[in-house]
């Protein structure tokens, strides 16, 4: 890709938006700018001028200083050695920044993704021959790039040939030769165990499968019921404070994703510090290893430059595809694809672009599309089935979800977690809506769900939202005419959504036990509060007072039972349930005494 | 590049001055400029290229005569001076002095547009602070290095709870005061008067360094403003291992300030006529705030954001309720029935509360007493709300001890004097206080051994007075624990006192 650097003049500068003067450059284009040496992208052409959006800030840059053009657009290194990462939005590798220019981010500096020292193990495939035709995506051999993840060194996209010479297992850096492939036109690729990869670019798959499975995140309000699938696309839209960012953190930290690329996106730095210092503490529930060693980070917070947040997204879904090419279930979160959108109105809006909504450019609804179309369960070239589950988190001004990002966004994703600040403020976490939240996933996930857990699942999902769609409209009632308007029945119905709600909605991130539940017990304890309303129902409608039933110590003990057992305590729940229903059986038992008595 | 002088603007418009044939500026420099009549004013270029350069300048274009007014590029960034005389000083929001006293001498200088912390060089802020309000000690907690606003709107009083935090800030089991760095932005004299007071009266005046802009200064110096009082914040904290709380008041007119030179510029607006780097914008600023790595000091930030007609959406609460890590919102209800501060809990939230509070920092019930407040308080809005359309007398027994209990959250929780400064086991200890209006089985939020610790066990006619206490805010937990058992002991309960 490199061709003979060119150097031209900058002209003006505008804030992050450079106009320079040098013929022959491509748009999209890397750019370095002035005596600084400041990165920046083309993204307008105009005869021999271009525009430039510059990913650090201008301040000090002259018109008349230097502009080289760089020969390459934007990409990323992709290799051994980006697990457990934290990069900054155009994957200059934070840690590592810090260590050359102190606590503040000096401008102009440059440093590689990937480490060029630091030797890695490679293990040869031992399918593959010397003479044999290699295609892209085969498999050339791997590394074990942490203890959780084995790293498949593959052949990179647009290389097809013989294989000319594949190193033995041994110690190699990033950059020695480990193949040589004859290509079709004769010429001999030098293969390394990293390539470059322009980030706007999506990586080739050889087809698009369905998915199949859902993603198991350990949050009940989620996997029961709003699924995901691997491989599929959701959005999490909510106000300040209802907890967008907990809900993401809590799917980092749990899914049963074999990698985690986290996107923080315009946030605040004390929220990543935090996802910094505890995810290496944290066990990951599936391998017992660090959780940091399946999880990259890109952090673009939201005083680091504008433009390099538009790029962090892209930075972070091309990683994701990478690792998906290796035959790996993916999640990618980015939080939050709101400051993303804003990113690029802010840099339209310098560039004087006509503005359609909200100040928001007329390319939004189309971007925000792509974005999330590069998620998906695809065939990998060489390494089977792998997905990018994309899950954004939309941050909509004043809570308002009509408005552009979180409406074009809710077009193109098939799960919305819907977040409520009533929720929120009553304390009631995750804040996710049922009433307003919908999944497109339900009938995937209940084949799954029939087959591992239970034959019910569906059936008693259905039960339990038809009662909470009920509560929801005699609690309109209630707030207008008073409880006692209620019949018994529909009294008791109020107090099994607020079972539900309590008993199963509700999951708090603080709770060692509670953080993490596993679909066994998530279906003991819908099944569990279900059983109680049903049962509970009877006996309302054979005159037992709902009172009387409320009194039931029982009742605030089922709210208790998901932080007092964990999901290796089944049987606990289950001796609970047994416990539950003598209780409720005994009290039928009485009442029937007592009305053969009264008849 | 030598400094040069140039005589050639063209046009003067919003703040903003237009100057041809001026090659080789540095965007981001400072410029001095003096009019016809010999008066300096300053700027700093915001956009250069071969053929103009576009130059905001702070203390407007009123008046300016193009054809004699001389413009020159300092070929530096706007830059601060800084030594450790800055604290008890007074600056403007170029830091120049403003109290009269000579500028500060020093050969430290820092530009004060600040660059981004590395999120890897950050340590994650738990340390509690104790604030002596319980609404923020017991449900927001405020930690060190977290940016936490008080949402207010006009005639609410968000400066007496602002001076009143700076007054009883300080951290648990340390006795070391903060440092304060006091920006003022568009704020009326009168205001700007009763914090110099207030520091003044509490004995506090050395800690603190004042940047001021008035309301009838001109509003283009509040863009700098905020970025000098940090660039003095950092360098307290970072320089001089100090512990630094900013407070800022007030956001908005800083906002609005924004907006007027964009609207000058031709900047495409986004929502209500801001800009849309408005989120970019304030997030530099309150994006200082902070814990470094190995650095002893730490800046934590109160800005003061007034919601335009109480409205929370409004671009400028919105925009900074997602950059700060929570809020502090006041209400205007709260405030009519006379109880200070006005806290209004349920939108209020602090993010940071978490790692903060609990075993080690506060006590082990705090996290879950908290949430066991908030649901037993947002449960009691809605009892409110339906008895005041079917009357108090239609609710059940369970339903009115829910509004007994809101009554005593509002006058005795959340009420509290403004000299009233109350420890943490004092909030948490008027809290179970409060819980215990309520039968155990209620209480789902707390464990099991909370309830064993620290229930207090009251009959039916008791809890009734629980609440009943005189409105007083004055009065601790203490107090009205020991007269409540003086009156269980006379026998003589009045009931439902509330």
């Amino acid at each position: 890709m490199s061709e003979t650097q060119r150097v031209g003049t900058v002209r003006d500068i505008n804030g992050p938006i450079v106009t320079i003067e040098l013929p022959g450059i491509r748009h999209g284009e890397q750019v370095k700018i002035g005596d600084l040496g400041l990165f920046g992208e083309v993204i307008s052409l105009n005869g021999d001028r271009a525009v430039v959006q510059t990913y650090e800030s201008t301040d000090g840059v002259r018109p008349g200083e230097p502009a080289e053009g760089l020969g390459w657009p934007l990409s990323v290194e992709l290799g051994p050695g980006l697990m457990g990462g934290i990069f900054d939005g155009v994957q200059r590798p934070l840690e590592k920044i810090a260590l050359l220019s102190g606590d503040y981010i000096r401008r102009g500096i440059d440093v590689a993704a990937l480490d060029r020292e630091r030797e890695w193990a490679f293990e040869p495939n031992r399918d593959l021959e010397v003479g044999q035709t290699v295609e892209p995506g085969a498999v050339l051999g791997s590394v074990q790039e942490t203890e959780t993840v084995l790293h498949r060194i593959l052949v990179p996209p647009g290389v097809h040939g013989e294989l000319e010479e594949l190193a033995p297992a041994g110690n190699h850096t990033i950059e020695a030769t480990i193949a040589r492939v004859r290509t079709r036109d004769g010429r001999t690729r030098r293969l390394q165990m990293y390539h470059r990869w322009p980030v706007r670019t999506p990586r080739p798959y050889l087809r698009r499968d369905d998915g199949v499975a859902p993603l198991i995140t350990g949050q009940r309000v989620i996997d029961t019921f709003f699924p995901q699938l691997k491989g599929g696309k959701g959005a999490v839209p909510g106000p300040f404070g209802a907890g967008k960012t907990v809900v993401q953190q809590q799917i980092a930290r749990w899914s049963n994703a074999d990698i985690v690329i986290y996107v923080g996106c315009g946030e605040r730095g004390n929220e990543l510090v935090d996802v910094l210092e505890t995810f290496p503490k944290l066990d990951d529930p599936y391998t017992g290893r660090k959780l940091m060693e399946r999880t990259l980070l890109v952090a673009n917070t939201s005083n680091m430059p504008v433009v390099a947040r538009e790029a962090s997204v892209y930075v972070g879904i091309t990683m994701a595809e990478y690792y998906r090419d290796m035959g790996y279930d993916v999640v990618m979160l980015a939080d939050s694809t709101s400051r993303w959108a804003e990113a690029l109105r802010e840099v339209s809006g310098r560039l004087g672009q006509m503005p359609v909504e909200e100040g928001y450019p007329a390319y939004l609804a189309s971007r925000l599309a792509a974005v999330y179309e590069r998620a998906g369960r695809v065939e990998t070239h060489g390494a089977g089935s792998g997905s990018v589950t994309l899950i954004g988190a939309v941050s909509p001004p004043g809570g308002d979800f009509s408005e552009p990002v979180t409406s074009h966004t809710k077009d193109i994703i098939e799960t919305f977690w819907a977040l409520s600040k009533e929720l929120a403020d009553a304390r009631h976490y995750p804040s996710i809506d049922w009433v307003t939240s919908f999944s497109g996933h339900v009938h995937t996930a209940a084949h799954w769900w029939h087959e591992n857990i239970d034959a019910s699942w569906e059936e008693r999902r259905r039960e339990a939202l038809a009662l909470l769609a009920r509560d929801a409209e005699l609690s309109r009632i209630v707030n207008l005419v008073g409880p006692e308007a209620l019949s018994s029945s529909q009294r008791w119905d109020l107090e099994g959504a607020a079972l539900i709600k309590e008993g199963v909605l509700q999951q708090s991130a603080l709770d060692d036990v509670d953080t993490f539940c596993s679909p066994e017990k998530q279906f003991a304890l819908l099944d569990l509060v279900l059983m109680i309303y049903d049962l509970g129902a009877e006996l309302v409608t054979r005159g037992v007072p709902v009172q009387e039933m409320q009194r039931l110590p029982l009742l605030s003990r089922t709210r208790r039972i998901k932080s007092l057992y964990s999901s290796e305590q089944l049987d606990e729940i289950e001796a609970f349930r047994t416990e539950v229903e003598q209780t409720l059986e005994n009290l039928r038992l009485e009442y029937e005494k007592h009305e053969e008595q009264a008849g | 590049m030598s400094i040069k002088e140039y005589r050639t603007a063209v046009e003067a418009r919003g703040g903003l001055l237009v100057m041809k044939q001026t090659p080789g500026v540095a965007f981001g420099d400072r410029v001095r400029i003096e009019d016809h009549a010999g008066g300096i004013r300053n700027g700093q270029v915001i956009r250069a290229s071969d053929e103009d350069v576009l130059i905001l300048v702070f203390e407007g274009v009123e008046d300016l005569d193009l054809e004699n007014t001389w413009v020159r590029f300092l070929d530096a960034p706007v830059e601060m001076a800084l030594s450790p005389e800055l604290l008890g000083r007074e600056f403007n929001g170029l830091g120049e002095p403003r109290d009269g006293r000579p500028p500060i001498l020093s050969s430290l200088r820092r530009a004060v547009g600040g660059s981004a912390i590395n999120p890897a060089a950050r340590t994650y802020p738990r340390e509690f602070i104790q604030t002596g309000i319980s609404t923020i000690d017991g449900l927001n907690s405020l930690v060190r290095g977290q940016k936490l606003p008080i949402f207010t709107g006009s005639g609410l009083p968000h400066n007496r709870l602002a001076a009143q935090i700076v007054r009883q800030a300080r951290l648990k089991n340390e006795d070391a005061a903060f440092s304060i760095v006091f920006a003022a932005m568009g704020v009326s004299y009168a205001d700007a008067k009763f914090f110099r007071d207030e520091f003044a009266s509490s004995g506090v005046l050395r800690n603190v360094v004042m940047f001021v802009n008035l309301a009838d200064d001109p509003p283009v110096e509040r863009l700098t403003l905020p970025r000098t009082a940090l660039t003095a914040a950092e360098y307290l904290a970072y320089d001089l291992d100090r512990h630094v709380l900013v407070v800022m008041t007030d956001m908005t007119y800083y906002a609005e300030a924004l907006r007027e030179v964009a609207t000058a510029k031709g900047d495409v607006p986004a929502r209500k006529g801001y800009p849309g780097y408005l989120y970019s914008d304030l997030a530099e600023i309150y994006e200082r705030c902070g814990r470094i790595h190995e650095r002893h000091g730490s800046i934590t930030m109160m800005p003061v954001v007034s919601m335009p007609s109480d409205d929370i959406t409004h671009p400028i609460p919105d925009l900074t309720g997602y950059i700060t890590e929570g809020q502090i919102v006041l209400s205007r209800e709260l405030n009519s029935q006379g109880i200070y501060p006005p806290v209004h809990i349920s939108p209020s939230l602090s993010r940071l509360m978490k790692d903060g509070i609990g075993k080690d920092d506060t006590r082990e019930d705090h996290p879950r007493v908290a949430a066991q407040l908030y649901a037993l308080y947002s449960r009691a809005l809605e009892t409110r709300n339906l008895a005041s359309i079917i009357g108090a007398d239609e609710l059940s027994t369970h339903d009115r001890r829910y509004l007994t209990f809101a009554d005593a959250f509002d006058r005795r929780f959340v009420g509290q004097g403004e000299n009233e400064d109350r420890s943490i086991e004092a909030t948490l200890d008027l809290a179970w206080e409060l819980i215990s209006i309520f039968p155990k089985d209620v209480l789902t939020r707390v464990s099991e051994a909370d309830i064993a610790k620290y229930y207090r066990e009251l009959d039916e006619s008791q809890a009734g007075s629980a609440g009943g206490g005189p409105a007083s805010g004055v009065t601790t937990a203490v107090q009205s624990h020991s007269r409540r058992r003086r009156r269980s002991a006379s026998g003589a309960q009045p009931a439902g006192a509330a």
